[in-house]
């Protein structure tokens, strides 16, 4: 025995480094590491070489000068006397605020016609498809111009059509009611916080009372109960008490926190409410419809996925097919559906960029202005792929917990 | 005929048919059980003993001939069907337990659902008949988290929550290993002993001779033969019926 294990030592460390696999391993990655390196290395110095025989450089202090142009839509104050990086800030708002409100619109559709799609019912299930085929196979950017142009074809401004008396379209713009916060939503915020601290200790009593009453059936370990009572305690409590709380502040607050405003039509044009500009709804229709298609046949492949002697059992126990779909299919569908969804959010958010088909100025539209105007193609190139990067690598990150967390429960 | 059973029909069948496209897997089936019965069925695949069974709760619709369970015709009437659901349990050869909801959550689902019963009673009542079935340990474990023979347990109780009239066995011991089939059948027994109908789907012999009131031999379609389990077993009349038990008994 101690003869052979020590041939097993003298073998291991007698192999020459060229032979052995362990070292071969690291050293093959380093040496292409060092390589792609110097590439990189190479083509960065070619290109300041070539920057400065134009007189050109990398600095971003260009971003302090004024930018000189107006921006068709913005949810923060800017004037085209604003610097450019405060344009560029715009821009990155404007894409954020049509991925998220096309990602939320985009779910919905998609949830829905999926759903429809499987429909026993020959017409539902016919429309569907219809949808999905059409909004899934006409290129993204037919679509954007598309909108833009039935936006384009309604009346002017000054003939606005009106809706229900709180909602006005026209050529330019869409108008609805909005809140608006008063005086009296300071001190009910005030009331909010107090509502978030009481529910919080609320839970804690309920669950340390729930604790104390099966603390003898707590000893045989099993946690999923104490989970449960948590859980069974947030419900019961935390809600309640959070809603009681902010609605006695509503009443107590010197004024309600909101009003509702409507718009109104003033001589030529729409004023008050919310406003959507054609560019920013066009933009959204087209995104949201178009991604909602592939929505659709993901949400319609991860429902399939389910085994069938899921729906039969739930049949069996007597659910109806709508609690089958809803407590037996769906939370089952979920963990497949996520991955495939986080692609098509992915796609959605990186299509915005098609803005300006509809004239809408998202990061990609602006950036290219500063582009133009600044001549300093490469950093704002830079500058608006770490965005994109940022956005999307934020958006898989979000997905990758939900998807940890809706699988914790299946184990 | 066992002591609970009565003369009282709760399943009858006339002449009931039903295609798979063109498949004729059913040609016919014309039988009465009775309230308490207790009838296995067993038969070569693909004889359509489990697409019979499961017509009797409408999994599967039959296209000719008429099925009335406790009175209720089988008819496309919505009402029908849920009121069907409700009085037949059905239990599964893969078991097709619900992989995201506890053991315990599994059970009370329809009691709390369709029987509307407040979590509480539901809870109550799910952990007697996991008593019942031995396996009150397992209740707050998932389904993945608990061996094949007490998943079919649970199934059984998820069936029985319902409090069913009927309950129906399609090849329960058939995906177990064969050190667990026992604790399935010994529950079935009990099951038995206590009076309901039901109908069993197996190829366990053993079974079928010291329970059934009537052992019924599938052959594509039809049924070639039925008897009390003591004449089918030593005394089968037909040919395919002979060479069926031969096979089957012989390992």
């Amino acid at each position: 025995m101690y003869h052979a294990s020590n041939t097993m030592a003298q073998n291991s460390t007698n192999i020459p480094f060229w032979r052995d696999t362990r070292v071969l391993k690291v050293l093959f990655q380093i040496l292409f590491l060092l390589g792609v390196f110097l590439l990189a290395g190479i083509l960065y110095a070619n290109m300041l070489k070539g920057l400065e025989s134009r007189g050109l450089n990398l600095k971003l202090d260009f971003l302090r000068n004024e930018a000189g142009f107006d921006v068709s839509d913005s949810v923060v104050e800017y004037a085209s006397s604003d610097t450019y990086l405060k344009s560029f800030y715009v821009g990155v708002l404007n894409t954020v605020r049509v991925s998220l409100v096309g990602i939320l619109c985009a779910t919905v559709l998609g949830l829905f016609f999926g759903i429809a799609r499987l429909s026993t019912n020959w017409l539902v299930r016919n429309i569907a498809a219809t949808y999905i085929e059409i909004f899934r196979n006409v290129p993204l950017l037919l679509q954007i111009v598309f909108w833009f142009t039935v936006f384009g074809s309604l009346p002017a401004a000054n003939n606005s059509i009106e809706l229900f008396n709180a909602v006005y379209i026209n050529n330019r713009s869409i108008h609805f009611p909005s809140l608006q916060q008063t005086a009296g939503f300071s001190s009910w915020v005030g009331y909010l916080y107090a509502a978030a601290i009481l529910a919080i200790i609320s839970v804690f009593v309920l669950a340390l009372i729930f604790y104390r009453k099966h603390a003898e059936r707590m000893k045989e370990g099993d946690d999923n109960r104490y989970f449960m009572h948590i859980s069974r305690a947030a419900k019961w409590s935390a809600v309640p008490v959070f809603l009681i709380v902010a609605i006695i502040g509503w009443f107590f607050a010197p004024e309600s926190p909101f009003v509702l405003v409507r718009p109104e039509f003033q001589r030529f044009n729409v004023v008050g409410g919310i406003r959507f500009s054609a560019s920013f709804i066009s933009l959204l229709i087209g995104l949201s419809v178009y991604t909602s298609a592939f929505i659709a046949e993901v949400v319609r492949s991860g429902i399939q996925a389910v085994s069938k002697g899921q729906r039969e059992a739930a049949r069996a126990v007597g659910l109806s097919t709508g609690q089958t779909l809803r407590l037996i299919v769906l939370p089952q569908a979920v963990p497949i559906i996520i991955p495939p969804l986080t692609s098509q959010y992915l796609n959605l958010a990186k299509n915005s960029s098609l803005a300006a088909a509809a004239g809408y100025d998202d990061l990609f539209r602006i950036g290219k202005t500063i582009m133009t105007q600044a001549g300093k193609e490469i950093p704002v190139f830079a500058m608006i792929m770490v965005n994109y990067l940022t956005m999307s690598l934020t958006t898989s990150a979000a997905m990758n917990w939900y998807n940890s967390w809706v699988n914790r429960i299946k184990r | 005929m066992n002591e609970n059973t009565t003369n009282d029909p709760i399943i009858i069948c006339e002449d009931v048919h039903k295609w798979f496209d063109d498949f004729h897997v059913l040609k016919g089936i014309t039988t009465t059980f009775k309230k308490g019965e207790r009838a296995v069925i067993c038969g070569p695949s693909g004889s359509g003993k489990s697409t019979f069974i499961r017509t009797i709760n409408r999994l599967e619709e039959h296209q000719r001939g008429t099925i009335i369970v406790d009175g209720i015709e089988l008819s496309n009437d919505l009402r029908n069907i849920n009121l069907i659901r409700q009085e037949v349990g059905m239990v599964f050869q893969q078991f097709n337990l619900f992989p995201h909801l506890s053991n315990l959550k599994n059970i009370t689902l329809g009691p709390m659902k369709v029987r509307k019963l407040s979590k509480r009673k539901a809870e109550e009542e799910a952990l007697a008949l996991l008593e019942r079935m031995g396996i009150a340990d397992q209740a707050y474990k998932y389904p993945s988290e608990v061996s094949g023979g007490q998943q079919q347990r649970v199934a059984i109780a998820r069936a029985l929550a319902m409090e069913p009239k009927i309950m129906l066995f399609d090849e329960p011991t058939s995906a177990l290993d064969p050190e667990m089939i026992s604790e399935v059948l010994d529950v079935m027994r009990e099951l038995a002993h206590s009076g309901m109908t039901m109908l069993v789907v197996t190829h366990e012999m053993g079974f079928a001779r010291e329970v059934a009131d009537r052992v019924m031999f599938f052959d594509e379609g039809v049924v070639v033969e039925e008897a009390a389990p003591a004449d089918f077993f030593d005394n089968p009349q037909h040919d395919r019926t002979k060479l069926f038990i031969s096979q089957t008994l012989q390992h």
